[in-house]
C-alpha cells in the first residue's frame, strides 16, 4: 500500500479516517516498509470492519497484518452490546483459538548435544500431526461436554499435566461462559478421534534455543536465559473448531436481513451480541476455546512423555500459553470510562500490560508474555505486554510472520525434500509427514518476523525480550 | 497455479498438470469444456471448478478442493458417500458443497477422487467417492479447514458455461 495515502500519527501508526459507511477510523500499526509490502485488500478489510455496528474507538490491524476472510488476520475490533454492537464468527476465524504455548524445558543447549535426532524421532512419534492423524482419544458425548466446559482444566483432571500448568494459560486454562449444547453434532463428530493431534498447514512443534535477550530483567521473571532450550507447541481447536466457524457464518450471513444488518462483504457476517444467535455463537466458541487450551494441554502431556523417553533430566513447565482467534468479553477504558467490551482479535495476540488484574501473580509486574511463533526454520519471539497497549489497540499485538508469498509460489520456488536437508545442514531437524507440506511452509515463503516484532515494539504494543531458535521442528 | 483440462472430468480423470509461471488474477483461463484451476490468495488457495452446467462446475471445484490436499488420479474410487445440501443461493450452496465433503473427508478419513453432482433448485445431491488416507501413497500435503466466502463466485460466463469459485482455508 501507498503510505502516502495514510494520515500518518506517529512513526509506526497509519490512519484510515472514517469515511463511507466507516463508524470509526482505521489504525494500522507497522513501520513504513511494512505499509508498503501490505496487500491493498488489507486497507479495504480494516475499512469493512469499521463499518459494522456497535463498533468502538477504530478497526485495528497489527504490523503483521494479512488479507484475511472479512477481517483481515491481524484485525483487532471491539464491540458494545449495549450499542447495539456484534460478534462475528468471520472475525474470530476457522480456527478458533489456534494458539502458541511455550514450555520452558530446564536443559541448556549442551544438555541437547547429540541427542537430538533420538528427540526429534522421539517427537515425531509421540505427536499425532498432517492429514488424517488421529489422537489415542475417543471422546463420547459425556466427556465431550467436559471437555468443551473445561478446557485445559479438565485435560489436566484427566491427568494430561500437572495443576501448576493452569495458572500459565489464558482464563486459567478454563474459559468461562462455554456452552456444550450450542456445539453441533458434526462439530462433535470431527473432534471424535482429533484430541491431541497437531494438525497440519502452518501448526507445529519446536524445540528452540533461546539465542537472545534483550530485557533481562524480564527474561528472569520468564524464566528464560540465553543458551535454554525451550518447546514451542503452534495449534488450535481442530476440527470442532472449523466445524463451528463453518456454521456460524452461514447462519450469520442468512440472518443478517433479519437483524438488519447491512454485510459489505459476506465473510462479515456476524449477528448482534443481544440476539439468540450471537449468545449461541459466543457459547459455542468459548466452547471451541476451551478445545484449543485442552488440546494443547494433550500435547503438552505427550511433550513430556517423548523429551523423559529422550533427556529424562528435562523438567517441562509452562512459561505460557495464548490464543490467537478469540472474542474475549473484556472491561476497557474508553475515554475515561469502563466498558465491557467483546473484543475480536483474528490472529493477533493479547498483550495485557504490568498490573493487569487477570494476569498471574508472577506476570504482575511485568505484564504477560506475546509469544511470537515465526516459521518453520525461522526465530520465533518472546515479547511482554506494554502498558500503553491497552489505550493503543485494546491490549493487542501482533502474532507471527504473515505470508510473504501463496502456498503455489512456495511450492514452485522449493522442494521438500531439499529444504529438509538445507535446513540440517544449519543444525535444525525437520520431521513431516509431508513434503510438499515442508515446501508450502517454506522459511522463504513468510515475512521477516523480526520487522513485524520491532513494529510492534515501535508502536507501544509490546517489546522484545527474547529471541528463540529453532533446533528440532515437528511440523503437522 | 495449477489447471486441470477437460481431462478433469469424471469420466477420465485429470492425465496431465500444467503448472504455468504465472498466476492469474480474477478471470479464469478456460481452456476446455470443464475443468479445474487454483488461483492465488495471500494465506490460504482459491479454487475455481467450471462445466457447461452448475452441476458439472461443482464437479470441477469439489476436484480443484481436493487437488489442494493430494493429487485427486491418485485417489481410487473404492468407496462412495451420499451428500445432501441445500441453500437459498448458489453461493451459499457451493460453500455448502465443499463443507460437507470437508466434513466427510475429516469424519471418516477419506480422500475424493470422483464427483457426481446433481442440483434442483436450492438442493443439492451428490455421490462423492475415494478411499481411506494412505499417508505413503497419498502423500497429502494439507489439510482443508473449511471453504470460504472469499473470492466467492458462481456465475455463467459470456460463452454459457458456468464458473464455480472460492477461497478454501488451510
Amino acid at each position: 500500500m501507498d503510505p502516502a495515502s495514510f494520515e500518518r500519527r506517529s512513526d509506526c501508526e497509519w490512519e484510515v479516517p472514517p469515511q463511507g459507511g466507516m463508524r470509526v477510523p482505521g489504525i494500522i500499526y507497522a513501520d513504513r516498509a511494512l505499509i508498503e509490502a501490505m496487500d491493498e485488500k488489507v486497507r479495504e478489510q480494516v475499512r469493512n470492519v469499521a463499518t459494522l455496528p456497535g463498533i468502538v474507538k477504530a478497526s485495528f490491524a497489527m504490523p503483521d497484518a494479512h488479507w484475511g476472510y472479512g477481517f483481515p488476520i491481524g484485525g483487532v475490533a471491539a464491540f458494545d452490546a449495549a450499542e447495539g454492537g456484534v460478534v462475528s464468527a468471520g472475525g474470530v476465524g476457522f480456527d478458533i483459538s489456534c494458539g502458541v504455548r511455550t514450555l520452558l524445558t530446564g536443559l541448556r543447549r549442551n544438555d541437547l548435544q547429540g541427542h537430538e535426532q533420538r528427540l526429534a524421532d522421539a517427537l515425531f512419534a509421540a505427536i499425532p500431526a498432517g492429514v488424517g492423524s488421529t489422537g489415542h482419544l475417543r471422546l463420547e458425548d459425556r466427556e465431550m461436554d467436559a471437555m468443551l466446559a473445561g478446557g485445559a482444566r479438565w485435560a489436566v483432571q484427566r491427568g494430561y499435566g500437572e495443576a501448576a500448568d493452569l495458572e500459565r494459560v489464558e482464563e486459567r486454562g478454563c474459559m468461562a461462559g462455554a456452552d456444550p449444547g450450542a456445539v453441533s453434532g458434526r462439530a462433535r463428530q470431527r473432534q471424535r478421534d482429533e484430541m491431541g493431534t497437531l494438525g497440519s498447514g502452518n501448526h507445529y512443534l519446536e524445540v528452540q534455543e533461546v539465542v537472545d535477550i534483550q530485557d533481562p530483567d524480564t527474561a528472569a521473571v520468564f524464566g528464560l536465559r540465553q543458551g535454554d532450550i525451550v518447546v514451542s507447541i503452534h495449534c488450535g481447536s481442530r476440527g470442532l473448531g472449523h466445524q463451528i466457524g463453518t456454521e456460524f457464518l452461514k447462519r450469520m450471513a442468512l440472518a443478517a436481513p433479519d437483524h438488519g444488518i447491512d454485510l459489505p462483504d459476506r465473510e462479515l457476517a456476524c449477528a448482534p451480541l443481544e440476539s439468540a444467535l450471537g449468545r449461541e455463537y459466543l457459547g459455542a466458541m468459548r466452547a471451541a476455546i476451551n478445545c484449543a487450551l485442552a488440546n494443547r494441554q494433550i500435547l503438552t502431556h505427550l511433550t513430556r512423555m517423548a523429551f523423559f523417553e529422550v533427556l529424562p533430566q528435562a523438567d517441562l513447565r509452562l512459561l505460557y500459553d495464548v490464543s490467537h482467534n478469540t472474542c474475549k468479553e473484556e472491561p476497557h477504558e474508553v475515554e475515561g470510562r469502563t466498558r465491557r467490551l467483546f473484543v475480536h482479535r483474528k490472529g493477533a495476540t493479547r498483550a495485557f500490560g504490568p498490573g493487569h488484574p487477570d494476569l498471574p501473580e508472577v506476570f504482575r509486574d511485568t505484564g504477560q508474555p506475546v509469544l511470537i511463533g515465526g516459521s518453520m526454520g525461522t526465530a520465533s519471539w518472546i515479547l511482554v505486554g506494554e502498558a500503553g497497549s491497552e489505550q493503543r489497540s485494546f491490549a493487542s499485538a501482533c502474532h507471527g510472520a504473515g505470508r510473504a508469498m501463496s502456498r503455489h509460489q512456495a511450492a514452485r520456488r522449493w522442494k521438500g525434500r531439499q529444504l529438509v536437508d538445507e535446513l540440517a545442514g544449519r543444525g535444525i531437524l525437520i520431521r513431516s509427514v509431508s513434503s510438499r507440506g515442508v515446501a508450502e511452509e517454506a522459511p522463504g515463503a513468510y515475512k521477516d518476523v523480526g520487522a513485524v516484532v520491532e513494529a510492534a515494539r515501535c508502536a507501544g504494543l509490546a517489546r522484545p525480550v527474547a529471541r528463540l531458535e529453532p533446533v528440532v521442528c515437528i511440523k503437522g | 497455479m495449477v489447471v486441470g483440462g477437460l481431462f478433469a472430468s469424471l469420466a477420465q480423470p485429470a492425465a496431465v498438470f500444467l503448472a504455468l509461471g504465472q498466476q492469474t488474477g480474477d478471470s479464469p483461463v478456460i481452456r476446455s469444456a470443464a475443468g479445474w484451476e487454483h488461483f492465488p490468495h495471500e494465506a490460504d488457495i482459491g479454487v475455481r471448478g467450471w462445466g457447461a452446467t452448475l452441476a458439472e462446475a461443482f464437479e470441477q471445484a469439489a476436484l480443484a478442493m481436493m487437488a489442494v490436499i493430494t493429487d485427486p488420479q491418485g485417489v481410487e474410487p473404492r468407496q462412495a458417500v451420499d451428500i445432501d445440501c441445500r441453500a437459498p443461493d448458489p453461493e451459499l450452496l457451493l460453500v455448502d458443497w465443499l463443507n460437507a465433503l470437508v466434513y466427510e473427508m475429516a469424519t471418516r478419513h477419506l480422500l475424493f477422487g470422483r464427483f457426481e453432482v446433481a442440483i434442483e433448485g436450492e438442493r443439492l445431491h451428490a455421490v462423492a467417492r475415494g478411499e481411506p488416507v494412505d499417508p505413503v501413497r497419498h502423500r497429502p500435503r494439507v489439510e482443508v479447514k473449511g471453504a470460504t466466502y472469499t473470492q466467492l463466485k458462481v456465475a455463467r460466463t459470456g460463452d454459457g458455461r458456468w464458473v464455480a469459485q472460492c477461497v478454501v482455508d488451510v
